[in-house]
């Protein structure tokens, strides 16, 4: 275990009541993927994580859960240690959450957890930061949650990445699922959405 | 706590001091939630989670109530109910339950909740998508009747190896000339995984597809949690010669005369006397307000002011 340094940003105000608001907006943006949902959480968690990813973060992690930062991310290492108790994951397969800094150098998403047959939920859960999120956009999302077809514009993602995400979609029921952040701002692709380019 | 605090609203009158918000401790609240985040990710996918003892035996609705717990905030509007009704023991218990450890309003009225708890019904009125409607559920394994080990169940779902399933099924159309199932009717979520969808009639499983609302299943003594995200395929299981269909009633109701709810047969006096009323206490209430009339609109006064 590495020796951990005590951030000087705040974790969670009113821990019970802001994971509860932060959570449900979760769960609202996993329900009805490509749902631009925009937290009024009050957080300033240290650079590169961006208000939503932090927020996420806090809300969801524990003792029980590994977390995985890529290299651009481990100065945020020590602030999610410290106010979640959440060990480091060694490696990307061991990750319940992976917090992807550099979105241009997302590991493969075969490189994550992406549970068994039978137990598909033992999968990662990414949080990614990219440049910024539309609700409007050249992508066309559809699947469980969607009413016909959800519009998205998503900026600074690596080239490759949807092409990877239809080989994450059709590994059904295994795979990932992926929280995009971009400042307060994020949105949610369960395993089941589809996405055309 | 912080009063000016944007996160906080007035608690409801009746709040008791010395709980955490929603009774749970923080760290089960963030187990239930990624078990849901994962329920949701998988539609129909039994998450396994480490349920906890409530205050109250399972069968009680517990599993239900540990994810209302984890869902619910200061601005929600609670709805319970206990086979349609919201004025039987289960549901003003719960409802009790949530008013003290979470302060949160609570009403009879389906369209003005945010979230609804029930055991074993859907609401006859439609759900809208601001809405989450957490059943409570004693069995989660559509396949535990006729696979007794959980090892062996859980491969058939990870290979979708449904074959007896539809045997079962098949044996009941030999046997009765038809699916005898009346509640429980295994339903396939977005054309993957076979999934019970609680003691529900089957009356209310068309209600399950495609529905606006967000729909999460919690077993307690089973530690299960499932879901069905909004707008997603459900249908319920048949052949193509015996189509699914639904129960249907020679009578209206007896209070408001609907003759599109799900009906519950009443003894109302010692000669056996019997009238159909609304299962769904809301709906029919709302219904006779707006002056729908059925056959014996008093038949149930006796009953509901106490005497025999």
């Amino acid at each position: 275990m590495t020796a951990l340094t005590i951030p000087t940003a705040a974790g969670l105000a009113e821990p019970a009541l802001a994971s509860q608001r932060v959570f449900r907006q979760a769960l609202e943006a996993m329900a009805r993927p490509g749902t631009v949902v925009g937290t009024e959480i009050v957080l300033a968690p240290p650079a590169p994580l961006s208000r939503a990813a932090g927020a996420l973060i806090l809300t969801l992690a524990d003792f029980e859960t590994l977390v995985w930062f890529d290299r651009a991310a481990q100065s945020a290492a020590d602030y999610v240690r410290f106010h979640t108790g959440a060990p480091l994951a060694a490696q990307t397969a061991d990750a319940a959450f992976a917090i992807v800094a550099d979105s241009t150098n997302l590991p493969p998403l075969t490189a994550f957890a992406l549970g068994t047959d039978e137990y598909p939920d033992r999968s990662t859960s990414l949080i990614v930061e990219v440049e910024s999120i539309a609700g409007t956009g050249p992508l066309m999302l559809s699947g469980p949650g969607i009413l016909g077809r959800r519009p998205l514009g998503v900026h600074g993602l690596a080239p490759d990445f949807w092409h990877q995400w239809r080989t994450n979609h059709r590994a059904f029921p295994r795979g990932v699922d992926v929280f995009l952040t971009a400042g307060a701002r994020f949105v949610a692709l369960p395993r089941t959405t589809t996405v055309e380019t | 706590m912080n009063a000016s605090s944007p996160l906080q609203v007035a608690p409801a009158a009746g709040t008791t001091e010395g709980y955490n918000f929603g009774y749970l401790d923080e760290q089960t609240k963030r187990m239930i939630r990624r078990a849901l985040l994962k329920a949701v990710a998988i539609p129909g996918y039994q998450v396994p989670f480490g349920s906890r003892e409530m205050p109250l035996p399972y069968g009680w609705g517990t599993g239900g109530i540990q994810v209302t717990a984890s869902v619910i905030g200061p601005a929600d509007v609670l709805k319970v109910i206990d086979q349609g009704a919201d004025d039987t023991t289960n549901a003003v218990s719960i409802r009790k339950f949530f008013n003290r450890v979470a302060g949160v309003r609570t009403t009879e009225k389906t369209s003005a909740a945010t979230i609804i708890q029930t055991r074993h019904r859907v609401p006859e009125t439609p759900l809208a998508e601001n809405q989450i409607l957490v059943y409570q559920v004693p069995i989660p394994e559509p396949l535990r009747w006729l696979e007794a080990r959980e090892a062996e169940t859980r491969r058939m779902h990870a290979l979708a190896e449904y074959g007896a399933m539809r045997v079962n099924l098949y044996e009941e159309v030999a046997r009765y000339g038809r699916i005898a199932k009346g509640y429980d009717y295994p339903v396939e979520v977005n054309g993957r995984y076979i999934m019970s969808p609680s003691p529900i009639p089957k009356f209310d499983n068309p209600k399950l597809d495609n529905n606006p609302a967000l729909q999460l299943f919690g077993a307690g003594r089973e530690r299960r949690i499932y879901a069905i995200p909004p707008y997603t395929k459900v249908k319920s299981l048949d052949f193509e010669d015996y189509p699914f269909t639904v129960e249907r009633w020679a009578q209206a109701c007896a209070l408001c005369g609907a003759t599109d709810s799900f009906l519950d047969e009443v003894i109302v006096d010692d000669q056996g006397a019997r009238v159909f009323v609304c299962s769904d206490t809301d709906y029919c209430e709302d219904r006779r307000k707006q002056g729908f009339r059925g056959a014996a609109p008093d038949a149930l006064a006796a009953t509901a002011s106490g005497a025999s």
